[in-house]
Protein backbone atom coordinates (compact mmCIF):
# COMPACT_ATOMS: atom_id res chain seq x y z
CA UNK A 1 0.00 0.00 0.00
CA UNK A 2 1.19 3.47 -0.88
CA UNK A 3 1.43 5.17 2.53
CA UNK A 4 0.17 8.72 2.83
CA UNK A 5 2.57 11.14 4.54
CA UNK A 6 3.93 14.65 4.18
CA UNK A 7 7.13 13.20 2.75
CA UNK A 8 5.21 11.11 0.18
CA UNK A 9 3.22 14.19 -0.83
CA UNK A 10 6.44 16.14 -1.32
CA UNK A 11 8.04 13.29 -3.28
CA UNK A 12 5.02 12.95 -5.56
CA UNK A 13 5.04 16.72 -6.01
CA UNK A 14 8.44 16.49 -7.67
CA UNK A 15 6.75 14.32 -10.28
CA UNK A 16 3.70 16.54 -10.76
CA UNK A 17 1.56 14.32 -8.47
CA UNK A 18 1.42 11.79 -11.31
CA UNK A 19 2.61 8.78 -9.31
CA UNK A 20 -0.47 8.05 -7.23
CA UNK A 21 -2.06 4.66 -7.77
CA UNK A 22 -5.70 3.59 -7.28
CA UNK A 23 -6.35 3.09 -3.57
CA UNK A 24 -7.92 -0.33 -4.00
CA UNK A 25 -8.23 -2.98 -6.73
CA UNK A 26 -11.45 -3.70 -8.64
CA UNK A 27 -11.29 -7.51 -8.86
CA UNK A 28 -13.80 -9.90 -10.35
CA UNK A 29 -15.33 -12.17 -7.70
CA UNK A 30 -13.72 -15.55 -7.03
CA UNK A 31 -15.85 -18.71 -6.99
CA UNK A 32 -15.60 -19.06 -3.22
CA UNK A 33 -14.57 -17.12 -0.12
CA UNK A 34 -14.21 -17.90 3.61
CA UNK A 35 -16.65 -15.08 4.36
CA UNK A 36 -18.70 -12.57 2.40
CA UNK A 37 -19.89 -9.18 3.65
CA UNK A 38 -23.02 -7.82 1.96
CA UNK A 39 -22.97 -4.03 1.89
CA UNK A 40 -20.02 -1.77 0.99
CA UNK A 41 -20.67 1.11 3.32
CA UNK A 42 -18.54 2.05 6.30
CA UNK A 43 -20.03 -0.71 8.45
CA UNK A 44 -19.43 -3.50 5.90
CA UNK A 45 -15.98 -2.35 4.76
CA UNK A 46 -14.97 -1.86 8.38
CA UNK A 47 -16.11 -5.38 9.25
CA UNK A 48 -13.99 -6.75 6.39
CA UNK A 49 -11.01 -4.74 7.61
CA UNK A 50 -11.29 -6.03 11.18
CA UNK A 51 -11.86 -9.61 9.98
CA UNK A 52 -8.62 -9.40 8.01
CA UNK A 53 -6.64 -7.37 10.53
CA UNK A 54 -7.66 -8.89 13.86
CA UNK A 55 -8.99 -12.34 12.97
CA UNK A 56 -6.65 -13.34 10.14
CA UNK A 57 -9.44 -13.96 7.61
CA UNK A 58 -7.88 -12.74 4.36
CA UNK A 59 -9.91 -14.74 1.81
CA UNK A 60 -13.03 -12.61 2.08
CA UNK A 61 -15.09 -10.28 -0.10
CA UNK A 62 -17.32 -7.24 0.28
CA UNK A 63 -20.25 -7.12 -2.16
CA UNK A 64 -21.77 -3.72 -2.91
CA UNK A 65 -24.71 -3.30 -5.27
CA UNK A 66 -23.83 0.33 -6.11
CA UNK A 67 -20.64 2.23 -5.32
CA UNK A 68 -18.69 2.32 -2.07
CA UNK A 69 -20.27 4.52 0.56
CA UNK A 70 -23.16 5.41 -1.76
CA UNK A 71 -25.85 4.41 0.71
CA UNK A 72 -26.35 5.81 4.16
CA UNK A 73 -22.59 6.25 4.67
CA UNK A 74 -22.72 9.04 2.10
CA UNK A 75 -26.13 10.38 3.08
CA UNK A 76 -25.94 11.04 6.82
CA UNK A 77 -25.06 14.22 8.70
CA UNK A 78 -21.83 12.75 10.16
CA UNK A 79 -22.63 13.36 13.82
CA UNK A 80 -20.69 11.26 16.33
CA UNK A 81 -21.62 10.97 20.02
CA UNK A 82 -22.10 8.33 22.70
CA UNK A 83 -24.39 10.01 25.26
CA UNK A 84 -27.01 7.24 25.27
CA UNK A 85 -28.93 6.41 28.42
CA UNK A 86 -28.63 2.69 29.02
CA UNK A 87 -25.51 0.74 30.04
CA UNK A 88 -25.61 -1.51 26.96
CA UNK A 89 -25.84 1.49 24.61
CA UNK A 90 -23.15 3.46 26.41
CA UNK A 91 -20.87 0.43 26.04
CA UNK A 92 -21.47 0.05 22.31
CA UNK A 93 -21.50 3.71 21.28
CA UNK A 94 -18.54 4.69 23.45
CA UNK A 95 -16.61 1.73 22.06
CA UNK A 96 -17.14 3.44 18.72
CA UNK A 97 -16.03 6.87 19.90
CA UNK A 98 -12.82 5.35 21.29
CA UNK A 99 -12.14 3.68 17.94
CA UNK A 100 -12.89 6.95 16.11
CA UNK A 101 -10.23 8.66 18.24
CA UNK A 102 -7.48 6.47 16.77
CA UNK A 103 -8.97 5.72 13.36
CA UNK A 104 -7.01 8.14 11.16
CA UNK A 105 -3.71 6.78 12.53
CA UNK A 106 -4.84 3.16 12.32
CA UNK A 107 -5.95 3.43 8.69
CA UNK A 108 -3.27 5.92 7.58
CA UNK A 109 -6.21 7.87 6.17
CA UNK A 110 -7.48 11.21 7.41
CA UNK A 111 -11.11 10.61 8.37
CA UNK A 112 -11.23 14.21 9.64
CA UNK A 113 -12.65 13.20 13.01
CA UNK A 114 -13.26 16.49 14.78
CA UNK A 115 -14.27 16.42 18.45
CA UNK A 116 -15.94 19.81 18.35
CA UNK A 117 -18.64 18.87 20.85
CA UNK A 118 -22.28 17.84 20.48
CA UNK A 119 -24.76 20.05 22.30
CA UNK A 120 -28.36 18.94 22.85
CA UNK A 121 -30.84 21.70 23.63
CA UNK A 122 -33.53 21.48 26.29
CA UNK A 123 -36.68 23.51 25.62
CA UNK A 124 -39.12 22.27 28.25
CA UNK A 125 -39.04 21.29 31.91
CA UNK A 126 -39.35 17.69 30.78
CA UNK A 127 -36.33 18.09 28.48
CA UNK A 128 -34.32 19.52 31.37
CA UNK A 129 -35.14 16.58 33.61
CA UNK A 130 -34.46 13.99 30.91
CA UNK A 131 -31.14 15.52 29.87
CA UNK A 132 -29.93 15.90 33.46
CA UNK A 133 -30.75 12.23 33.94
CA UNK A 134 -28.71 11.51 30.82
CA UNK A 135 -25.77 13.53 32.15
CA UNK A 136 -25.73 11.55 35.38
CA UNK A 137 -26.25 8.16 33.68
CA UNK A 138 -23.51 8.90 31.15
CA UNK A 139 -21.01 9.99 33.81
CA UNK A 140 -21.75 6.84 35.82
CA UNK A 141 -20.81 4.89 32.68
CA UNK A 142 -17.61 6.87 32.12
CA UNK A 143 -19.08 8.79 29.17
CA UNK A 144 -18.46 12.55 29.31
CA UNK A 145 -21.55 14.76 29.34
CA UNK A 146 -22.18 18.01 31.17
CA UNK A 147 -25.05 20.37 31.85
CA UNK A 148 -24.88 23.96 30.54
CA UNK A 149 -27.03 26.97 31.39
CA UNK A 150 -28.46 28.91 28.40
CA UNK A 151 -25.68 31.50 28.80
CA UNK A 152 -23.02 28.79 28.84
CA UNK A 153 -24.62 27.20 25.77
CA UNK A 154 -24.51 30.56 23.98
CA UNK A 155 -20.87 31.01 24.94
CA UNK A 156 -20.09 27.58 23.45
CA UNK A 157 -22.15 28.26 20.30
CA UNK A 158 -22.44 32.03 19.66
CA UNK A 159 -25.03 31.88 16.82
CA UNK A 160 -27.55 30.31 19.22
CA UNK A 161 -30.69 32.30 20.04
CA UNK A 162 -31.37 32.12 23.78
CA UNK A 163 -33.92 34.94 23.99
CA UNK A 164 -37.10 34.16 25.90
CA UNK A 165 -39.46 35.28 23.13
CA UNK A 166 -39.13 32.03 21.16
CA UNK A 167 -41.98 29.56 21.04
CA UNK A 168 -39.66 27.03 22.72
CA UNK A 169 -36.91 29.01 24.50
CA UNK A 170 -33.60 27.32 25.30
CA UNK A 171 -33.63 26.33 28.98
CA UNK A 172 -30.23 24.66 28.97
CA UNK A 173 -28.18 22.09 27.13
CA UNK A 174 -26.28 18.84 27.57
CA UNK A 175 -22.80 18.95 26.05
CA UNK A 176 -20.65 15.98 25.12
CA UNK A 177 -17.25 17.49 24.33
CA UNK A 178 -15.84 14.24 22.89
CA UNK A 179 -18.63 14.17 20.32
CA UNK A 180 -18.25 15.76 16.91
CA UNK A 181 -18.16 14.97 13.21
CA UNK A 182 -16.06 13.07 10.67
CA UNK A 183 -15.75 13.00 6.90
CA UNK A 184 -18.20 10.29 5.83
CA UNK A 185 -16.64 9.31 2.48
CA UNK A 186 -13.19 9.11 4.03
CA UNK A 187 -14.40 6.50 6.51
CA UNK A 188 -15.59 4.19 3.73
CA UNK A 189 -12.53 4.86 1.56
CA UNK A 190 -10.09 4.50 4.46
CA UNK A 191 -11.51 1.13 5.47
CA UNK A 192 -11.68 0.02 1.82
CA UNK A 193 -8.04 0.90 1.17
CA UNK A 194 -6.83 -0.77 4.36
CA UNK A 195 -8.96 -3.89 3.79
CA UNK A 196 -7.83 -4.17 0.16
CA UNK A 197 -4.22 -3.98 1.33
CA UNK A 198 -4.88 -7.03 3.52
CA UNK A 199 -6.23 -8.99 0.52
CA UNK A 200 -9.96 -8.33 0.83
CA UNK A 201 -11.77 -8.32 -2.54
CA UNK A 202 -14.07 -5.29 -2.80
CA UNK A 203 -16.63 -5.88 -5.54
CA UNK A 204 -18.81 -2.96 -6.60
CA UNK A 205 -21.90 -3.09 -8.84
CA UNK A 206 -22.60 -6.59 -7.55
CA UNK A 207 -26.09 -7.00 -6.15
CA UNK A 208 -26.99 -10.02 -4.06
CA UNK A 209 -30.14 -11.65 -5.48
CA UNK A 210 -30.36 -14.79 -3.34
CA UNK A 211 -28.90 -16.68 -0.40
CA UNK A 212 -28.51 -20.45 -0.75
CA UNK A 213 -28.72 -22.76 2.25
CA UNK A 214 -27.61 -26.40 2.47
CA UNK A 215 -29.60 -29.39 3.71
CA UNK A 216 -28.67 -28.58 7.32
CA UNK A 217 -30.04 -25.06 6.88
CA UNK A 218 -26.66 -23.30 6.99
CA UNK A 219 -25.65 -20.76 4.35
CA UNK A 220 -23.53 -22.13 1.50
CA UNK A 221 -23.56 -19.46 -1.21
CA UNK A 222 -24.83 -16.09 -2.38
CA UNK A 223 -26.37 -15.56 -5.79
CA UNK A 224 -25.31 -12.24 -7.29
CA UNK A 225 -25.56 -10.27 -10.51
CA UNK A 226 -21.93 -11.37 -11.07
CA UNK A 227 -22.65 -15.07 -10.53
CA UNK A 228 -22.72 -17.59 -7.71
CA UNK A 229 -20.23 -17.15 -4.86
CA UNK A 230 -19.77 -19.99 -2.37
CA UNK A 231 -19.15 -19.11 1.27
CA UNK A 232 -19.83 -20.63 4.69
CA UNK A 233 -20.25 -17.23 6.40
CA UNK A 234 -22.25 -14.17 5.40
CA UNK A 235 -22.31 -10.86 7.27
CA UNK A 236 -25.08 -8.46 6.30
CA UNK A 237 -24.61 -4.69 6.71
CA UNK A 238 -27.32 -3.55 4.33
CA UNK A 239 -29.01 -0.81 6.43
CA UNK A 240 -32.45 0.00 4.98
CA UNK A 241 -32.41 -3.11 2.77
CA UNK A 242 -31.70 -5.59 5.56
CA UNK A 243 -35.26 -6.95 5.59
CA UNK A 244 -34.96 -7.65 1.85
CA UNK A 245 -31.57 -9.40 2.12
CA UNK A 246 -32.44 -11.51 5.16
CA UNK A 247 -35.77 -12.37 3.56
CA UNK A 248 -33.70 -14.26 0.95
CA UNK A 249 -32.63 -16.61 3.77
CA UNK A 250 -36.13 -16.82 5.23
CA UNK A 251 -35.34 -14.68 8.29
CA UNK A 252 -37.95 -12.18 9.49
CA UNK A 253 -36.81 -9.14 11.45
CA UNK A 254 -38.41 -6.51 13.67
CA UNK A 255 -37.47 -3.75 11.22
CA UNK A 256 -39.25 -1.05 9.27
CA UNK A 257 -37.47 1.13 6.68
CA UNK A 258 -38.12 4.88 6.61
CA UNK A 259 -36.77 7.75 4.53
CA UNK A 260 -34.56 10.15 6.51
CA UNK A 261 -33.69 13.43 4.87
CA UNK A 262 -30.81 15.85 5.17
CA UNK A 263 -29.82 19.05 3.42
CA UNK A 264 -26.88 21.42 3.05
CA UNK A 265 -26.69 25.16 2.58
CA UNK A 266 -24.46 27.19 0.32
CA UNK A 267 -20.89 27.23 1.72
CA UNK A 268 -19.97 30.12 3.99
CA UNK A 269 -17.03 31.12 6.16
CA UNK A 270 -16.66 29.35 9.53
CA UNK A 271 -19.50 30.50 11.78
CA UNK A 272 -20.60 27.39 13.58
CA UNK A 273 -18.15 25.81 16.05
CA UNK A 274 -19.95 22.65 17.18
CA UNK A 275 -22.91 20.32 16.57
CA UNK A 276 -26.30 21.41 17.93
CA UNK A 277 -29.27 19.06 18.20
CA UNK A 278 -32.79 19.83 19.29
CA UNK A 279 -35.17 16.95 19.80
CA UNK A 280 -38.16 19.03 20.82
CA UNK A 281 -38.23 21.31 17.80
CA UNK A 282 -36.75 18.72 15.45
CA UNK A 283 -33.47 19.78 13.97
CA UNK A 284 -29.75 19.26 14.10
CA UNK A 285 -26.99 21.27 12.50
CA UNK A 286 -23.25 21.51 12.09
CA UNK A 287 -20.88 23.14 9.60
CA UNK A 288 -18.75 21.01 7.31
CA UNK A 289 -15.11 21.84 6.62
CA UNK A 290 -16.21 22.94 3.14
CA UNK A 291 -18.37 25.56 4.83
CA UNK A 292 -21.82 24.14 4.17
CA UNK A 293 -24.29 24.01 7.01
CA UNK A 294 -25.32 20.35 7.30
CA UNK A 295 -28.89 20.02 8.53
CA UNK A 296 -31.11 17.07 9.37
CA UNK A 297 -34.18 16.10 11.34
CA UNK A 298 -36.62 13.24 11.89
CA UNK A 299 -37.84 10.62 9.43
CA UNK A 300 -40.82 10.83 7.12
CA UNK A 301 -43.93 9.21 8.58
CA UNK A 302 -44.30 6.26 6.19
CA UNK A 303 -42.09 3.29 5.30
CA UNK A 304 -40.38 3.54 1.92
CA UNK A 305 -37.37 2.53 -0.17
CA UNK A 306 -37.40 5.59 -2.44
CA UNK A 307 -34.48 7.59 -0.89
CA UNK A 308 -36.61 10.73 -1.29
CA UNK A 309 -39.21 11.81 1.28
CA UNK A 310 -41.47 14.85 1.32
CA UNK A 311 -40.30 18.45 1.03
CA UNK A 312 -42.52 19.56 3.91
CA UNK A 313 -40.31 17.56 6.29
CA UNK A 314 -37.29 19.63 5.25
CA UNK A 315 -39.34 22.82 5.50
CA UNK A 316 -40.35 21.95 9.06
CA UNK A 317 -36.69 21.37 9.90
CA UNK A 318 -35.63 24.71 8.45
CA UNK A 319 -38.30 26.53 10.43
CA UNK A 320 -36.69 25.15 13.58
CA UNK A 321 -33.20 26.12 12.39
CA UNK A 322 -34.32 29.69 11.62
CA UNK A 323 -35.87 29.98 15.08
CA UNK A 324 -32.73 28.74 16.83
CA UNK A 325 -30.26 30.60 14.61
CA UNK A 326 -31.90 33.75 13.21
CA UNK A 327 -28.65 34.69 11.44
CA UNK A 328 -29.24 31.82 8.97
CA UNK A 329 -32.68 33.01 7.84
CA UNK A 330 -31.48 34.46 4.55
CA UNK A 331 -29.27 31.54 3.60
CA UNK A 332 -30.07 29.35 0.63
CA UNK A 333 -30.12 25.58 0.68
CA UNK A 334 -28.13 23.86 -2.07
CA UNK A 335 -29.20 20.23 -1.97
CA UNK A 336 -31.45 17.89 -0.06
CA UNK A 337 -31.63 14.12 -0.26
CA UNK A 338 -32.91 11.04 1.53
CA UNK A 339 -31.54 7.76 2.79
CA UNK A 340 -33.41 4.67 3.94
CA UNK A 341 -32.97 3.83 7.61
CA UNK A 342 -33.98 0.56 9.24
CA UNK A 343 -35.70 1.20 12.55
CA UNK A 344 -36.25 -1.34 15.36
CA UNK A 345 -39.11 -1.12 17.87
CA UNK A 346 -36.73 -0.14 20.70
CA UNK A 347 -34.51 2.10 18.53
CA UNK A 348 -31.44 0.06 19.39
CA UNK A 349 -29.46 -1.88 16.78
CA UNK A 350 -29.11 -5.60 16.18
CA UNK A 351 -25.53 -6.90 15.85
CA UNK A 352 -25.89 -10.62 16.20
CA UNK A 353 -26.07 -14.17 14.92
CA UNK A 354 -29.31 -15.07 13.18
CA UNK A 355 -31.32 -18.32 13.46
CA UNK A 356 -29.58 -19.42 10.22
CA UNK A 357 -26.11 -20.94 10.85
CA UNK A 358 -23.38 -18.88 9.18
CA UNK A 359 -25.57 -15.81 8.72
CA UNK A 360 -24.78 -12.71 10.79
CA UNK A 361 -26.51 -9.36 10.76
CA UNK A 362 -25.68 -5.77 11.65
CA UNK A 363 -28.81 -3.66 11.30
CA UNK A 364 -31.43 -1.57 13.01
CA UNK A 365 -29.22 1.48 13.51
CA UNK A 366 -32.15 3.66 12.53
CA UNK A 367 -31.27 7.32 12.26
CA UNK A 368 -27.91 7.05 14.02
CA UNK A 369 -25.67 4.46 12.38
CA UNK A 370 -22.78 6.62 11.17
CA UNK A 371 -21.48 7.37 14.66
CA UNK A 372 -21.28 3.64 15.32
CA UNK A 373 -19.34 2.73 12.16
CA UNK A 374 -16.10 1.51 13.80
CA UNK A 375 -17.80 -0.13 16.77
CA UNK A 376 -20.41 -1.92 14.67
CA UNK A 377 -17.76 -3.08 12.21
CA UNK A 378 -15.46 -4.28 14.99
CA UNK A 379 -18.11 -6.23 16.89
CA UNK A 380 -19.67 -7.68 13.71
CA UNK A 381 -16.24 -8.94 12.61
CA UNK A 382 -15.73 -10.52 16.04
CA UNK A 383 -19.15 -12.19 15.88
CA UNK A 384 -18.50 -13.59 12.39
CA UNK A 385 -14.99 -14.83 13.19
CA UNK A 386 -15.78 -16.49 16.51
CA UNK A 387 -19.42 -17.41 15.84
CA UNK A 388 -20.30 -15.73 19.11
CA UNK A 389 -20.81 -12.08 20.04
CA UNK A 390 -18.25 -9.79 21.65
CA UNK A 391 -19.38 -8.85 25.21
CA UNK A 392 -20.11 -5.32 23.91
CA UNK A 393 -22.65 -6.43 21.29
CA UNK A 394 -23.95 -9.47 23.18
CA UNK A 395 -27.13 -7.66 24.39
CA UNK A 396 -28.02 -6.53 20.85
CA UNK A 397 -29.66 -9.75 19.66
CA UNK A 398 -32.82 -10.44 17.67
CA UNK A 399 -34.02 -12.64 20.57
CA UNK A 400 -34.20 -9.67 22.95
CA UNK A 401 -37.63 -8.90 21.50
CA UNK A 402 -38.84 -12.41 22.35
CA UNK A 403 -37.26 -12.38 25.80
CA UNK A 404 -38.33 -8.88 26.77
CA UNK A 405 -34.79 -7.55 27.22
CA UNK A 406 -35.39 -4.42 25.17
CA UNK A 407 -32.79 -1.67 25.18
CA UNK A 408 -35.39 1.00 24.95
CA UNK A 409 -33.63 4.07 23.63
CA UNK A 410 -36.81 5.13 21.79
CA UNK A 411 -37.34 7.94 24.26
CA UNK A 412 -33.79 8.05 25.51
CA UNK A 413 -31.83 8.34 22.26
CA UNK A 414 -32.44 12.07 22.54
CA UNK A 415 -33.23 12.44 18.87
CA UNK A 416 -36.52 12.47 17.06
CA UNK A 417 -37.44 9.19 15.40
CA UNK B 1 -45.99 15.62 -0.24
CA UNK B 2 -48.18 12.62 -0.96
CA UNK B 3 -51.77 12.98 -2.09
CA UNK B 4 -53.77 10.33 -0.26
CA UNK B 5 -57.29 9.26 -1.11
CA UNK B 6 -59.28 8.70 2.06
CA UNK B 7 -62.07 6.21 1.24
CA UNK B 8 -64.45 8.43 3.23
CA UNK B 9 -63.34 11.97 2.30
CA UNK B 10 -61.52 11.72 -1.06
CA UNK B 11 -58.04 13.00 -1.96
CA UNK B 12 -56.30 15.06 0.74
CA UNK B 13 -52.69 16.14 1.40
CA UNK B 14 -50.40 13.93 3.49
CA UNK B 15 -50.31 16.50 6.30
CA UNK B 16 -53.84 15.48 7.32
CA UNK B 17 -52.83 11.85 7.88
CA UNK B 18 -50.81 9.70 10.22
CA UNK B 19 -49.25 6.40 9.22
CA UNK B 20 -50.47 3.37 11.14
CA UNK B 21 -47.96 0.68 10.17
CA UNK B 22 -48.51 -2.69 8.51
CA UNK B 23 -52.17 -3.63 7.95
CA UNK B 24 -54.02 -6.88 8.55
CA UNK B 25 -52.17 -7.77 11.76
CA UNK B 26 -55.07 -9.04 13.85
CA UNK B 27 -54.85 -9.12 17.61
CA UNK B 28 -54.81 -12.81 18.63
CA UNK B 29 -58.22 -14.09 19.68
CA UNK B 30 -56.70 -15.92 22.63
CA UNK B 31 -53.61 -13.96 23.70
CA UNK B 32 -53.02 -16.20 26.72
CA UNK B 33 -52.63 -19.22 24.42
CA UNK B 34 -49.65 -17.73 22.54
CA UNK B 35 -46.07 -18.73 23.26
CA UNK B 36 -43.17 -16.24 23.26
CA UNK B 37 -42.37 -16.74 19.56
CA UNK B 38 -45.96 -16.11 18.52
CA UNK B 39 -46.15 -12.98 20.68
CA UNK B 40 -42.90 -11.72 19.16
CA UNK B 41 -44.31 -12.31 15.68
CA UNK B 42 -47.48 -10.40 16.54
CA UNK B 43 -45.85 -7.50 18.37
CA UNK B 44 -42.58 -6.89 16.55
CA UNK B 45 -41.96 -8.81 13.32
CA UNK B 46 -42.84 -6.88 10.16
CA UNK B 47 -42.78 -7.73 6.45
CA UNK B 48 -41.19 -4.38 5.49
CA UNK B 49 -41.50 -5.25 1.77
CA UNK B 50 -39.74 -3.52 -1.10
CA UNK B 51 -42.77 -3.28 -3.38
CA UNK B 52 -46.48 -3.46 -2.59
CA UNK B 53 -47.18 -2.81 1.08
CA UNK B 54 -50.57 -3.16 2.77
CA UNK B 55 -50.63 -0.51 5.48
CA UNK B 56 -52.96 1.41 7.77
CA UNK B 57 -53.46 5.16 7.56
CA UNK B 58 -55.56 7.40 9.74
CA UNK B 59 -57.18 10.58 8.42
CA UNK B 60 -56.50 12.31 11.73
CA UNK B 61 -57.23 15.89 10.67
CA UNK B 62 -60.30 14.93 8.64
CA UNK B 63 -62.77 12.19 9.45
CA UNK B 64 -60.28 10.72 11.97
CA UNK B 65 -61.02 7.21 10.71
CA UNK B 66 -58.54 4.43 10.00
CA UNK B 67 -58.40 2.85 6.56
CA UNK B 68 -56.03 0.61 4.61
CA UNK B 69 -53.93 1.23 1.53
CA UNK B 70 -51.78 -0.67 -0.92
CA UNK B 71 -48.73 1.44 -1.69
CA UNK B 72 -45.61 0.64 -3.69
CA UNK B 73 -42.64 1.38 -1.41
CA UNK B 74 -40.29 1.70 -4.39
CA UNK B 75 -42.24 4.65 -5.83
CA UNK B 76 -44.55 5.75 -2.97
CA UNK B 77 -47.44 5.45 -5.43
CA UNK B 78 -50.79 4.54 -3.84
CA UNK B 79 -52.34 1.72 -5.86
CA UNK B 80 -55.62 1.57 -3.96
CA UNK B 81 -57.13 2.60 -0.63
CA UNK B 82 -59.93 0.63 1.02
CA UNK B 83 -61.97 0.62 4.19
CA UNK B 84 -60.95 -1.14 7.37
CA UNK B 85 -62.43 -4.62 7.51
CA UNK B 86 -62.28 -5.18 3.76
CA UNK B 87 -59.93 -7.86 2.45
CA UNK B 88 -56.64 -6.88 0.84
CA UNK B 89 -57.26 -6.39 -2.91
CA UNK B 90 -55.61 -9.08 -5.00
CA UNK B 91 -53.09 -6.99 -6.93
CA UNK B 92 -49.63 -7.98 -8.05
CA UNK B 93 -48.09 -4.59 -8.74
CA UNK B 94 -48.78 -0.92 -9.44
CA UNK B 95 -51.60 -0.20 -11.89
CA UNK B 96 -49.93 0.37 -15.25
Amino acid sequence: MQKFSAFELFKQGLNGQAGWKPQWRSPEPKAAYDAVIIGGGGHGLGAAYYLAKQHGMRNIAVLEKGWLGGGNTGRNTTIIRSNYLFDESAGLYDHSVKLWEGLSQELNYNVMFSQRGVMMLAHTVHDVQVFKRHVHANRANGVDNEWLSPEEAKAYCPPLNISDNMRYPVLGAALQRRGGTARHDAVAWGYARAADDLGVDIIENCEVTGIRRNAAGAVEAVETTKGLIRTPKIGVSAAGHTSVVLGMAGVRLPLESYPLQALVSEPIKPVFPCVVMSNTIHAYISQSDKGELVIGAGTDIYTSYTQRGGLHISQHTLEAICELFPAFRRMRMLRNWGGIVDVTPDRSPIVAKTPVPGLYVNCGWGTGGFKATPGAAHTLAWTIAKDEPHPINAPFTIERFRDGHLIDEAAAAAVAH
Amino acid sequence: MLLITCPHCGPRPELEFVHGGEAHIARPAQPEALNAEEWTEYLYMRANPKGLHAERWRHLHGCARFFNALRDTTTDQFVVTYKTGEARPDLKGPAA
